[in-house]
């Protein structure tokens, strides 16, 4: 018998945008009291953009769902509404059982207090009993291997020992139902491993999950079902795979040319209008092989009128589940960029292109020092034909592995009876 | 899982009119109200090189200093209470409401890490930072004693109205500082407007000079003297003096407007707060 864990009908969010400052002053609100009277009617309603458009949609009991689609398709809305954080302006929402979000590790974590003192912070803040934070006390201290810091305060930790002790308090939670927000997007290699082995636990466990995440691999690895939410709306809601290669062809096509995308973020003094990937001995347009000498090319635009000194851009590749494979950067590669030009392109040639044959997706990013100017996820997906990476005149069929590797093989028979060099 | 066990059902939905107090749910969520104040004080304890001292230095010193220039240059009345004890005494809970005060109004903005990831009600935020204020009040009332032993003054039976007066102070600073943390989140103008304002109250509250050198001018105007008492602090300093202190005065009249004033902040800041927190996570 299945039992329902969450239906949601209609859920609807309007978010103002455009308001350089989100809370107003006292000055402001007065005068525009006082001056009220005077100009009705020209009233000019704010700008304002539906985060979540008539979303809905229902969870089983003991589901673990994904959530996926681009930045900015309200996803974490979703989540934040589901969590209670902020009220759906429409729309109604009933949960079966506790709630316990995810939405972040070490919320509320406090860099003055101990280990010790943070775990009963931390747990008392994500919703659990002093009762049930000393009964799995000693579980959390293990989960995190912090023991011989425990009563050293967490300012002294290693960005790893911290991570490792707010996500164990998070993963000791037992709510009925996790929301688990891109926490899997912090910490190094062996952090993420582990994190994303405790979350099959808790996915095995019987709970309901909704797991937000970029991570197309692990969203396959732990949901059963992924919902796809494109511009605030549920676009399709489905068996796990399907939704992810519906996802994947969304963010491959052509539409939405990458000068109208939004969903960037940065100072925009920059703006990266387009993006091309092509052979050097062909044209945009044109397929990629393996092997290939490659382009990628990008062309910026600069309304703000502001010079960029010492820019540093990174064009970085992942594959179709969403690990990176390199990232193409002019600053360690020891070409410096400044500009104050109204338009201009960055070209970056990729001698014998070694990616194995499949699709990948782009993330762009231009940076001033520490500030980011533009940044865009997903600007552009692109297919690697198979090619000759060697040179040989044989196709390749390598499809495990990331990359080719220049190489050269030498064989040498010992003929019988030649004594050993 | 055991599907036959019942599982609460919460139902989100916008909200149409003023909101409940939703009292049950700060209950629920009492823990995280202990545990708040505990990390403000902790915190608070561990920053400081003087750390619990502070509590009882602060309102020392502004004794020693007003004893000099309003006790003895401007010779102000103290009710024939000497005056370092007159002043130490009103300062102890005019600190406790101050601190209160502007510490809750900042709070929510504090916060907005919390607000913004976790959901609990709002409202213990303000409450914990008024609440973590007993503390301090709970380590300068001791030197109140040992002053009150020097001088050889010893409290009445009043004593006893002492706590209900505390308790007093504690519903006025968490009325003031429920109106002020909510409005501190839409205009960022508050933060500049409560240590004005707390200089202000100050001058109106009976902590300088006794209750009696304003009833005079009270009572030119055809007012009644208990309505001085529309300040809540009023009553509560006032009544501290002559619960604590024995003080030859008659505050019951002052201590019961007082009363009246501090519950309607607490419900009416209560109830702002409710009103508007749903916006919080938005706007902070």
């Amino acid at each position: 018998m299945t039992e329902l864990a969450i239906r949601a009908q209609g859920l609807s969010k309007l978010y103002r945008i455009g308001e350089r400052q989100p809370y107003k002053s006292l000055r402001e609100s007065i005068m525009r009291t006082l001056a009220a009277p005077f100009r009705a009617g020209e009233r000019r309603p704010p700008e304002t953009i539906w985060a979540l458009d008539d979303v809905s949609f229902e969870v089983m009991r003991g589901e673990v769902v994904g959530v996926i689609g681009r930045n900015g398709a309200g996803k974490s809305t979703l989540l934040r509404i589901l969590s209670r954080i902020t009220e759906p302006t429409r729309g109604r929402v009933e949960v079966y059982g506790r709630v316990g979000s995810l939405l972040e590790v070490g919320t509320g974590f406090h860099h003055e207090l101990t280990g010790r003192e943070n775990i009963y912070l931390n747990g008392a803040i994500l919703g659990m009993k002093r009762a049930e934070i000393e009964r799995k006390f000693d579980e959390i201290v293990a989960f995190a291997e912090v023991e011989k810091f425990l009563d050293t305060p967490v300012k002294h930790y290693s960005t790893g020992m911290y991570l490792r002790l707010a996500f164990s308090v998070a993963a000791h939670l037992e709510p009925e139902i996790l929301l688990v927000d891109e926490v899997l997007a912090v910490g190094d290699a062996a952090f993420q491993k582990k994190c994303l082995g405790k979350m099959g636990d808790v996915a095995r466990g019987g709970r309901t999950v909704l797991f937000v995440s970029h991570n197309l691999a692990a969203v396959q690895a732990l949901c059963q079902r992924a919902v796809l939410l494109r511009s605030g709306q549920l676009h399709l809601y489905g068996g796990v795979d399907e939704v992810v290669s519906t996802y994947h062809a969304e963010i491959s096509s052509a539409e939405g040319s990458l000068a109208a995308r939004q969903d960037r973020q940065g100072d925009q003094r920059l703006r990266v209008s387009q993006l091309y990937v092509f052979p050097l001995r062909g044209n945009p347009g044109d397929a990629v092989r393996t092997g290939d000498d490659t382009i990628f090319e990008l062309y910026y635009e600069n309304r703000s009128g502001q010079a960029v000194r010492n820019l540093e851009v990174t064009i970085g590749i992942y594959d179709f589940l969403g690990r990176a494979m390199t990232f193409l950067e002019n600053a360690p590669a020891g070409v410096r960029i400044d500009t104050d030009a109204e338009r201009g392109s960055f070209r970056c040639v990729v001698p014998k292109l070694p990616l194995i044959p499949g699709q990948y997706v782009v993330n762009i990013q231009l940076k001033e020092y520490l500030a980011v100017i533009d940044w865009v996820q997903q600007a552009l997906a692109f297919t690697v034909h198979d090619g000759d990476f060697f040179g040989t005149g044989k196709q390749t069929f390598t499809r495990v592995g990331g990359v080719f590797v220049p190489q050269s093989w030498a064989h040498r028979a010992r003929a019988k009876g030649q004594p050993e060099p | 899982m055991n599907s036959a066990e019942p599982l609460p059902l919460v139902v989100i939905e916008p909200t149409r009119r003023a909101a409940a107090l939703r009292l049950g749910e700060l209950w629920a969520y009492r823990e995280l109200l202990y545990f708040l104040v505990w990390r403000d004080v902790k915190v608070r304890y561990k920053q400081t090189a003087l750390g619990a001292a502070w509590a009882i230095l602060q309102p020392l010193m502004t004794a020693a200093v007003f004893t000099i220039f309003f006790g003895r240059l401007a010779g102000i009345a103290s009710d024939g209470l000497p005056y370092p004890l007159f002043s130490y005494s009103g300062l102890l809970v005019w600190t406790f409401f101050a601190q209160g005060l502007s510490q809750s109004s900042n709070s929510v903005v504090g916060s907005a890490q919390l607000i913004t990831k976790v959901y609990f009600p709002r409202l213990v935020i303000p409450i914990a930072a008024v609440l973590s204020g007993l503390v301090d009040l709970a380590v300068a009332l001791p030197v109140l004693a040992f002053m009150m032993w020097y001088y050889g003054i010893w409290p009445g039976v009043a004593l006893l109205v002492v706590p209900f007066l505390a308790l007093l102070a504690l519903v006025a600073a968490t009325g003031v500082g429920l109106w002020l943390s909510a409005l501190n989140v839409e205009y960022r103008d508050v933060r500049y407007v409560v240590p004005f304002l707390v200089q202000l109250w100050l001058f109106v509250t009976p902590v300088i000079y006794p209750a009696s050198t304003l009833a005079p001018l009270l009572q030119r105007l055809g007012l009644p003297a208990w309505l001085w008492g529309i300040n809540p602090m009023a009553g509560v300093v006032e009544g501290f003096r002559w619960a604590m202190l024995d003080a030859p005065t008659s505050p019951g009249s002052l201590i019961a407007a007082s009363t009246v004033t501090g519950f309607a902040l607490l419900f009416s800041g209560a109830y702002y707060f409710r009103r508007v927190e749903r916006s919080f996570a938005d706007v902070v």
